[in-house]
């Protein structure tokens, strides 16, 4: 978990976001009760109902599931659908901006591409 | 609890401290109010709270006025920014005439957190430091637990860990038992988090009143080339611009993701810095 939240993100996309990186990391898994709204909102000092709105968003994909009385849980096939999730989203956030940085700095396909390769030599 | 406020309006003297303002509120929500010095903020919690009278308009609490109306006062705490007590009582006496006037005063919180803040119930208000009477302030506050609960600037003179420890006991109690807070401060930074909606006061007018979370969302400063801005804010309602060595960063309502797809940059606004922007237009 981070320790700060950002200002200028909504901050119900943060809460889920931090979740969603648990999950994909491994700290949270199947079976495993995820802090509650009101650890959150304390944790962070943000409005209940503003994690709550986070929370509530993962319950409708599936990656948690609320068991009445007990908590909030993560679900069987969370990570699957997270990662399918962000696969997607992959594109729009990463290769389309290094592309536009790129174009800006008359970086080339090829070079680009080098980079990526010098990169993968390097670890 | 509902709060009407219809065409509110008070003078003092020539000066309008507030100008036929209207707005509702509504529900366990924690409200921000900011504004500038002199927008008016202190002026409407004092009507508010019953304490005085407006010149013109009203506010109705659940369909009733404030005024003059212990009925309905005894459900309104307002913690101002000094001299919420008589000087010459002591600590406990001021918890047990609190405890007399507010009948969901809960006197066990009250004691808990007279011990977290360290202060010796047989002192005498006169003799506390600044920091230590804002602190019995938020403490009469939050132990009347008051249906409307009001606090002005309850700060003045807390250091910064005791303000934190304010506000994680404000979300505890908060979240223990929902109730309308109303908080009025110039450190919007620590605080904006905790809003779940926002109304910004600007020379007696309302100018904004908004879910903190939309805020985040549909504002935001575009930045890049001055003509590239100003074809993209054209149609767009502009809070505030700059400009620098051909560059121009815009605050706009509008979305990230819109600027992004016309290839500029764009960041989000924290609260406090669209508050400056959006009261800065009239005047410095």
């Amino acid at each position: 978990m981070k320790n700060m939240l950002d200002e200028n993100k909504p901050i119900f996309l943060q809460i889920k976001e931090q979740i969603e990186d648990s999950i994909i990391n491994d700290s949270l898994k199947p079976d495993d009760r995820v802090p509650s709204t009101n650890e959150l909102a304390a944790y962070y000092k943000i409005n209940p109902a503003t994690a709550a709105k986070g929370i509530n968003e993962l319950v409708t994909e599936s990656i948690l599931v609320k068991r009445r009385g007990v908590g909030m849980f993560v679900t069987e096939n969370a990570k699957n659908i997270l990662i399918e999730k962000r696969k997607e989203s992959f594109y729009q956030n990463y290769v389309l901006p290094l592309k536009d940085e790129a174009g800006k700095l008359h970086i080339s396909k090829k070079e680009l591409l080098e980079m990526v390769e010098r990169e993968d030599e390097q670890n | 609890m509902k709060i009407e406020v219809k065409n509110l309006t008070r003078k003092y003297g020539q000066n309008k401290a507030l100008q036929n303002v209207s707005f509702t509120l509504e529900g366990q929500k924690i409200y921000g109010l900011l504004g500038r010095n002199g927008a008016g903020k202190t002026t409407f919690m004092d009507i508010l709270a019953g304490n005085i009278l407006s010149s013109e308009g009203e506010i109705l609490i659940n369909g009733e006025k404030p005024f003059d109306n212990r009925k309905l006062t005894e459900s309104i705490c307002l913690i101002k920014e000094g001299n919420n007590f008589k000087r010459d009582l002591k600590v406990k006496n001021v918890l047990k005439i609190y405890s007399y006037f507010y009948p969901t005063w809960d006197q066990e919180l009250a004691e808990d957190l007279i011990k977290v803040y360290g202060l010796n119930m047989n002192a005498k208000v006169k003799t506390l430091s600044k920091g230590m009477e804002s602190s019995l302030g938020i403490i009469a506050g939050l132990a009347s637990k008051a249906p409307i609960t009001i606090f002005d600037e309850p700060y003045i003179g807390l250091d910064a860990a005791a303000r934190k420890k304010f506000y994680e006991i404000l979300l505890e109690e908060y979240e223990e038992e929902n109730r309308m807070i109303i908080l009025s401060t110039h450190l919007i930074d620590e605080v904006s988090l905790m809003f779940e909606e926002v109304l910004i006061l600007q020379e007696g007018r309302l100018v904004l009143q908004e879910e903190a979370e939309n805020l985040r969302s549909n504002t935001c400063a575009v930045t890049g080339k001055k003509e590239e801005v100003e074809a993209f804010i054209e149609n767009k309602q502009v809070i505030d611009k700059k400009e620098l060595a051909g560059m121009m960063t815009a605050y706009i309502y509008g979305t990230k993701q819109e600027a992004h797809s016309y290839g500029l940059q764009a960041e989000g606004i924290p609260i406090q810095e669209l508050m400056i922007h959006l009261t800065q237009k009239e005047g410095a």
